[in-house]
């Protein structure tokens, strides 16, 4: 029928338009769409918008986007119902031509999103203010991927096995039972705590506002005690309160107040000494992945941040360094304080672009492994 | 199809069900009634995500008035497993049924047997939801489920896919007609994406003045159409500062109710500072709504509506 093909062009015009506006849509969601129309028979946008809010979308991030989109498809989003119409009949002719616009007019606003893409590999030092305006949204959106993931625990819930009665009944009834219930208590696994280390001197400056970025999407994702940010500049200053503002405005206001030497010179072996001795032995260290965003540029003594580097490495779990200028052509991480901190890095990567903060994320969910230094291509050693 | 069955009551569109909503004493707007038709229609479970007191949990027991079918609450909190969740055996009982076979010189092999029949198993909403009925199936809350651990939510979501639960002792529990399924979240935590995906999804906002005021008049007994227009109008305010815990409708009926209470019929900056406590309840966000000028926001609110 003439009509249910024009429906189904639509949803896959929908879909595809949000994939393209970076919103993850997967197959399921597209079928789930489309069962719901059939459930729903919308003779008016406004069924149709709700219908794929309710299906293809699971994040409420995502709505701003889902409202461009829609918009863009329709021209406008169905005006909102006020509730004194509540108790009408429905009176709305039925779908015909031009009630439900062709999926041709999505291809003309499709060309609105691809530039994200081109945004996506673009250096963050190149970026004017209207790059930052939309990139600033795109990390917020990398929160989701930063949820913890449990996929290999998803396959197989654990159900406890039958209880050996027989033998432990004498043992519990002394104990009022309790041996028996403890041996169903099972322990979850605690997640690694998460600690970001961010290097804010001069050379640093392009990059530090997407990494603080980050780091609050980092924090809102799996909460302060999860995740700790510290600044290393001529002293260090800790984050994490500022940072777990929900609303990343309001935790930027409040990073403000907490007053940063922003973009001086830093003396990063001194500021490490300092998270070391202090939050880093208190605990906040032991046993985390702690995400070191630095150039290496060191302004005092190297030997000092080389072992330095040595205790962190020895508290964390495991050491990330990310060096934005890595990706630049023909670097080398020969800064002194960089060639003295390697020894002791688990996994040394880029953080340039959007592209690159995407594959640090991916980084954070697998096991440490020994990565290339740069173009030069000298090696890690892993400690 | 749900709809078709006819042990269930079945709507004919969204605004029908909108208006059993309302018989019901839930003020829906389009968006979760589309969503709640659809969850109805296609049997798929409705996940409510939205900041605390936007009316998710009071959507399901709306939800059962509604359909008739038994509301079976779980209320979610960290570590809480299959034993709370779903089924455990009732240990104290069978510790009694094998000693007193081993008293009365019983086999304890056949005692054991026994042990793992129906009579010892202690049911849980999410098993009692999956049993066979009569009549409607019940409508199955699951709330707060961002309180669970991730471990948890992986065993809801393959109970929502299979709707089945196995025990090993007994064998597999399935149902035969899905229950409705309501799962809230409050954010404190991200809920797994594979778990919202087998679900339909709806962001449940502050409901839009209008609407607010309605509900207060519904709700708060004793408040008057001037001062619900008053509270909606503050909280929506409240709301957009930023605070750590915004004002939620339940704040707003409270808010309304102590003013009454205070024998006010109008909310002015002074009865609003000394029922403050009603509608914020941590001392940090009535001090952050005290900097940021109660008695000029009071003031414009009381004026300028929503
Ligand atoms: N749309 C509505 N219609 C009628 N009453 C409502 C509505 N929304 C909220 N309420 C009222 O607000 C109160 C709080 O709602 P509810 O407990 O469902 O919120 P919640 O979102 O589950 O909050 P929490 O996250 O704190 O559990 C309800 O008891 C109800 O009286
Ligand atoms: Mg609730």
């Amino acid at each position: 029928m003439e009509a249910e093909a024009e429906l189904e062009r639509l949803v896959v015009a929908l879909a595809t338009a949000l994939r393209a506006a970076g919103v993850v849509v997967p197959v399921g969601a597209v079928i789930a769409f489309a069962r719901a129309i059939g459930a729903l028979a919308p003779t008016e946008p406004a069924g149709l918008y709700w219908a794929g809010r309710a299906t293809l979308i699971c994040h409420r991030e995502d709505l701003e986007a889902y409202d461009a989109v829609f918009a863009g498809l329709f021209g406008s989003l169905p005006p909102p119902r006020l509730p004194a119409a509540r108790p009408r009949l429905v009176t709305v002719a039925a779908a015909g031509e031009g009630a439900v616009p062709g999926a041709d007019a999505a291809g003309a606003r499709l060309g609105a999103y691809s530039h994200s893409e081109r945004l996506w590999q673009e250096d963050f030092a190149r970026y004017g203010e209207r790059e930052w305006d939309e990139a600033k949204l795109l990390i917020d959106r990398l929160r989701a991927p930063l949820q913890l993931r449990s996929s290999r625990r998803l396959k197989r819930a654990r159900r406890p096995g039958r209880v050996d009665l027989a033998r432990t009944v004498r043992q519990a009834l002394a104990h009022d039972g309790e041996a028996l219930l403890s041996s169903y208590l099972v322990g979850g696994e605690r997640p690694r705590r998460l600690v970001f280390l961010l290097d804010i001197s001069g050379s640093m400056k392009p990059y530090a506002r997407a990494f603080l970025r980050l780091a609050h999407a980092a924090t809102a994702a799996r909460g302060p005690r999860q995740v700790e940010t510290f600044v290393l500049g001529t002293r260090l200053t800790r984050l994490t309160r500022p940072l777990s503002e929900r609303d990343p405005d309001e935790a930027f206001e409040a990073i403000g107040r907490t007053a940063p030497d922003w973009y001086g010179g830093t003396r990063l072996g001194d500021g490490l000494a300092a998270f070391n001795s202090g939050f880093g032995a208190r605990g906040v260290a032991r046993g985390a992945i702690v995400v070191f965003v630095s150039d290496g540029w060191e302004r005092g003594d190297p030997a000092l941040l080389g072992s330095e580097m040595a205790r962190l490495a020895r508290l964390a779990h495991r050491v990330v360094w990310v060096n934005p200028h890595q990706a630049s052509p023909g670097y080398e991480p020969l800064a002194a304080g960089m060639a003295a901190a390697l020894p002791h890095v688990d996994d040394f990567v880029a953080g340039h672009s959007l592209g690159s903060l995407e594959e640090l994320i991916e980084l954070l969910g697998q096991p440490a492994r020994v990565v290339a230094g740069g173009r030069g291509g000298s090696r890690v050693a892993i400690r | 199809m749900a709809a078709s069955d006819p042990q269930e009551r079945a709507f004919a569109g969204v605004e029908e069900l909108e208006a059993a909503l309302d018989a019901a004493g839930y003020l829906a707007d389009e968006g979760l009634a589309t969503a709640v038709f659809l969850a109805l229609e296609l049997r798929r479970p409705l996940f409510l995500e939205g900041e605390a007191g936007v009316g998710k949990t009071e959507v399901a027991k709306a939800l059962s008035t509604v359909t008739g079918g038994e509301l079976l609450r779980l209320q979610c909190y960290e570590g809480i497993g299959l034993a709370q969740a779903a089924y455990e055996w009732d240990y104290a009982r069978q510790l009694l049924h094998l000693r007193a076979t081993e008293a009365t010189g019983g086999s304890a092999r056949q005692a054991e047997d026994e042990l793992y029949s129906e009579r010892f198993l202690v049911r849980r909403p999410l098993l009692l939801a999956l049993e066979e009925r009569s009549g409607p199936v019940p409508v199955l809350l699951v709330d707060e489920v961002d309180r669970a651990d991730d471990e948890f939510e992986a065993f809801l979501l393959e109970i929502l896919s299979e709707w089945a639960v196995s025990i090993p002792e007994l064998g597999t529990i399935r149902a035969a007609r899905p229950p409705v399924v309501v799962l809230t979240s409050n954010r404190t935590r991200d809920v797994h994406d594979a778990l919202k995906r087998r679900c339909l999804y709806h962001w449940v906002d502050h409901p839009a003045f209008e609407r607010e005021v309605e509900i207060l008049r519904r709700r708060a007994p004793g408040v008057g159409e001037a001062l619900a227009r008053q509270v909606a109008a503050a909280a929506g305010r409240l709301r957009r500062l930023g605070l750590y815990k915004p004002p939620g409708v339940a704040e707003a009926i409270d808010w309304a109710g102590a003013v009454v209470a205070l024998g006010r019929s109008e909310l002015d900056p002074k009865t609003a500072t000394v029922t403050l406590g009603a509608v914020l309840k941590y001392q940090e966000d009535q001090e952050r709504a005290r900097a940021a000028g109660l008695e000029t926001l009071i003031d414009a609110a009381v004026e300028g509506g929503g």
